[in-house]
């Protein structure tokens, strides 16, 4: 039988034909009759008030739907966590490119000159663009200290810990914004009608959140609102929440024209109004004994959130977990917030505030190393956490997991010890002088802390009469592997081949609510759900005595059809259930954070040419402990592309901004890795397994995003002995580090102990 | 209603696309690519930057690979475009297409079909390209999912099984 052979073996990508023969639908490939074009009339200064809109008399208006924020049949915000951000300004502005007037015609030439002809004249108001003015409070942009969201995480006493100490290491590290690039830009088409409502057709992630926005921005009830996803064209967390607003801007352009309505970004508008990864600036203290173990310290975490709360406060959450890395801290205060800027709001993207706080703990151990005197390979076995310990949240790990194993094995593949020794000979001289460093990191997997429980995801399974079983999720492909790894699971527990398993297009309509398409829940989370969903046909099968056991799929199509012959239809549904053992106090910040980690370390090895001040990667081994690996091929797929994402943030991708508006709006200007740019990513995994999820599957898609920035930079300094405290690093960056006078202060904070 | 400011008047071109003549009225400065997936329908080819830089809307122009965001319609008068849709008239397609899918070449597929057509200017050049051709070759076209190694196993993949027949 196949049902041995299908979970751990890289079977074909469900869509994966489609996709290779251009036959797969993406929204901006669909058009319906009548359609007219959308396009959205934007802010071009930072924070101020609308005193008047004015069109250009040369324009035949009335041939064009205009919308403005008067026309929101229900309330004029994007519904997500706080509601603070409007769908189109109607008084102040507090962005760029914020949204305040939508227009369409079917013409796009007509529509694009339309746009330029629309003068919004402002009353302006003082912006703040950078974090220290946030927190300065000087000027007030959002609510009444411009803080979105802060925690405080405690651990032990940690002011006792200074005296002890024989080390006090400082430092502190920045990272910018990253755009996610998708190569498909966002974009939907609405359709209204008074009887059925709104109907949506988009490039997204979570078809719910979307939903849920609609309603309130459309003043329609649930049954009136229709989410369904086209084929999606990358995503990495950018089409998590941006998705409801070019869907709202849509479906109010078509309650107005009562005409379907797309609206698909050109990659200019995409890259300046849609979000950003939220730049952050990290402080550590540590307090280390004199052999090399950390006593305790303070970490404090800061991100942008741009104009509006969105998702800031969940990114900071996430952030702030895994300030502490994978070492075990006696004691430790965290203390984290997200401020507002007068610039886009920042948003979901793939490691999600994890990439940024471990960029700084990384670059901090390597530091905690050089004060000490100890290697960066000794100081992180020193502290690494071990089962039985507590995380900084008090997470006792009840993994097994052996960070010095996975360290050892990092180091044996990257051919660590002798490159090392290689390295410092041949540095000596030349201008191109070579690296290596490395990265220990742990992902946690799912929404963090009681976000399951709260997401109370459901899940079905319906088996039709002619025994082929669709799965239905909300969970979404965009390029991850959903539908194939979903089939999978689906597949191994009806005892059914892999061909007799499909996935349901995610429309509201449809499937229920599985939670959105984030925080490397899938496979996870929504994968044990599909497993009980699918027992549960087979036990009703079983249990009215239609099939027995070892069954044939012929046997289960007969009895498929029996049982729908009699009673209809054949569905069954699991909804998620919070293992009795997981504890976290939201107040206290404190408990299990995750049901479970994946667990990694990363080796890189770069050359930095002294003549040119570029950085390039020339070889990347890669090292998880992921759980069980359900499709090889698709999981070496996140990994190399998650790395080459954090590649990109560490050393190409630099979004340049003036007056909170990116200016590098264009694939030109801000570079992303291209074939040429890249080193081997070579990838390997052990499995630990997992009692949490399907078969044993951790979350994966996040992980790779965390590792490669620090264990880059860390190469950097092992290469020119230069510490470099901000990514990204781009060669004119390293040309400012390299002056003599970012010399001489560099020695001086080194002489006195910080970073 | 003819005429758009800087386009031109509407005019008739011949194109042959995937080996099938096609008349097609259109301004002449009017992208290669708006023509291939609005009036033609031919939507495998993708917009992904409109600037060239992408590589998502590659097509074979007279075995050229072009970006067809960067060709004006007149230009591709008298031409002959290879699109993904092109599969049945191009023996390449099919073993690259296949090896795509083994490998895990394609993931959200939206620079896929560019990739491929990069894929098979590329092995007509240089039936047996070494790792360097093949990054060389594929330089063009971005894909932001897979950090290319299993794009780069492909097209190895698909150029020993060519060879090999």
């Amino acid at each position: 039988m196949q049902k041995r052979h299908i979970v751990g073996v890289s079977v074909p990508r469900k869509e994966g034909w489609d996709k290779v023969t251009g036959e797969a639908r993406y929204v901006d490939d669909m058009v319906l009759p009548g359609m007219l074009y959308g396009a959205t009339v934007r802010s071009n200064m930072p924070r101020g008030k609308i005193r008047k809109i004015s069109f250009d008399p040369g324009v035949a208006w009335d041939d064009f739907v205009l919308v403005t924020a008067k026309d929101i049949p229900g309330k004029n915000y994007i519904a997500l966590i706080l509601d603070d951000q409007p769908c189109l300004a109607s008084e102040t502005v507090n962005h760029p490119e914020e949204p305040i007037l939508l227009l369409a015609h079917a013409d796009r030439h007509k529509l694009r000159k339309a746009v330029e002809s629309v003068s919004i004249e402002y009353e302006p108001l003082p912006p703040v663009h950078t974090m220290e003015e946030s927190e300065q409070q000087s000027t007030i942009i959002w609510g009444t200290d411009n803080t979105f969201k802060s925690y405080l995480v405690e651990k032990g006493d940690v002011d006792t810990v200074w005296k002890e100490a024989a080390h006090i290491v400082e430092g502190e590290y920045f990272t910018g914004a990253q755009e996610q690039l998708y190569i498909e830009n966002n974009g939907v088409i609405a359709v209204f009608d008074p009887e059925n409502g709104v109907t949506v057709w988009g490039s997204l992630q979570c078809p719910y959140y979307v939903h849920k926005a609609l309603m309130a921005l459309c003043g329609l009830p649930e049954d009136k609102i229709r989410v369904v996803q086209m084929e999606t064209g990358g995503a990495f967390g950018g089409k998590e929440e941006y998705p409801s607003m070019i869907a709202g801007h849509a479906a109010l352009l078509s309650i107005k024209s009562g005409r379907p309505v797309k609206i698909v970004y050109d990659r200019m508008e995409d890259m300046v109004a849609t979000t950003k990864r939220h730049p952050s600036r990290t402080r550590h203290r540590t307090a280390v004994s004199k052999d090399g173990k950390i006593l305790g310290g303070e970490i404090e975490f800061t991100i942008d959130g741009g104009a509006y709360a969105t998702l800031s406060s969940v990114v900071l959450s996430r952030g702030t977990i895994h300030a502490g890395g994978p070492y075990y801290w006696p004691s430790v205060r965290i203390r984290t917030k997200a401020l507002a800027t007068n610039t886009p709001p920042h948003g979901a993207f793939r490691g999600f505030g994890a990439p940024q706080s471990l960029f700084a703990m990384e670059r901090h151990m390597d530091r905690i190393a050089q004060v000490v005197g100890f290697s960066s390979v000794e100081v992180r076995r020193r502290n690494f956490l071990k089962p039985g310990q507590t995380t900084t949240t008090q997470q006792v790990i009840r993994e097994k997991i052996d960070l010095n194993h996975l360290l050892d094995r990092a180091l044996e593949l990257s051919d660590y010890h002798a490159k090392k020794t290689r390295f410092v000979k041949e540095n000596k001289v030349g201008m191109r002088k070579k690296g290596i460093g490395i990265a220990a990191f742990l992902h946690g997997a799912g929404f963090t802390g009681s976000g399951e429980r709260y997401l109370n995801s459901l899940v079905g399974v319906e088996a039709g009469a002619d025994g082929n079983v669709r799965v239905l999720v909300s969970s979404a492909e965009f390029g991850q592997g959903t539908n194939t790894v979903l089939c999978q699971i689906g597949a191994d527990a009806l005892e059914l081949p892999y061909e007799s398993v499909a996935i349901a297009q995610p429309d509201t309509t449809v499937v229920p609510n599985s939670g959105p398409t984030v925080a490397s829940r899938t496979a996870m989370i929504v994968g044990k759900l599909v497993q009980s969903a699918a027992q549960g046909i087979k036990d009703t099968l079983t249990k009215t005595g239609l099939l027995g056991d070892n069954y044939t799929p012929e046997q289960f199509c007969a009895a498929c059809r029996d049982y729908i012959a009699v009673r209809g239809a054949l569905k069954s549904y699991a909804r998620y259930e919070a293992p009795g053992d997981v504890y976290w106090d939201d107040e206290k910040y404190r408990g299990e954070a995750y049901a479970a980690f994946a667990w990694a370390v990363y080796v890189a090895e770069v050359t930095v040419d002294l003549t040119t001040y570029a950085v390039t990667v020339d070889d990347f081994v890669a090292l998880q402990e992921v759980g069980k690996v359900l499709h090889p091929v698709l999981a070496e797929g996140q990994i190399t592309g998650g790395v080459a994402q954090a590649i990109g943030f560490a050393l190409y991708e630099k979004v340049v901004w003036q007056n909170g508006r990116m200016i590098n709006n264009q694939i030109t200007n801000y570079i992303m890795p291209t074939s040429v740019d890249l080193p081997p990513i070579r990838v390997f995994f052990e499995e630990l397994g997992n009692v949490y999820g399907a078969h044993g599957a951790k979350g994966i898609g996040e992980l790779p995003m965390d590792g490669p920035a620090p264990a880059i930079v860390n190469a950097v300094e092992d290469a020119i002995g230069v510490r470099i405290h901000s990514i990204p690093l781009l060669p004119e960056d390293l040309f400012e580090a390299l002056r003599p006078e970012s010399l001489e202060q560099n020695a001086l904070s080194s002489a006195r102990g910080t970073a | 209603m003819n005429s758009l400011p800087g386009m031109g008047a509407k005019c008739e071109f011949l194109i042959a696309v995937n080996g099938e003549t096609k008349m097609v009225l259109a301004h002449p400065m009017e992208r290669l690519l708006d023509v291939l997936r609005n009036q033609l329908r031919l939507t495998g080819t993708k917009e992904g930057c409109g600037e060239g830089e992408c590589g998502s809307c590659s097509v074979l122009l007279d075995g050229m690979l072009v970006n067809s965001c960067l060709v004006p319609v007149a230009q591709a008068s008298g031409a002959s475009i290879v699109t993904i849709e092109g599969i049945s008239v191009h023996v390449l397609m099919s073993p690259l297409q296949e090896a795509f899918l083994e490998c895990g070449g394609a993931q959200c597929g939206i620079c896929t079909p560019g990739m491929i057509l990069a894929a098979v200017h590329l092995l007509e050049k240089k039936p047996e390209p070494a790792l360097a051709d093949i990054r060389e070759g594929l330089a063009g076209n971005l894909c932001r999912c897979t950090g290319y190694m299993q794009i780069f196993e492909a097209v190895a993949k698909a150029a020993r099984r060519r060879v090999a027949k």
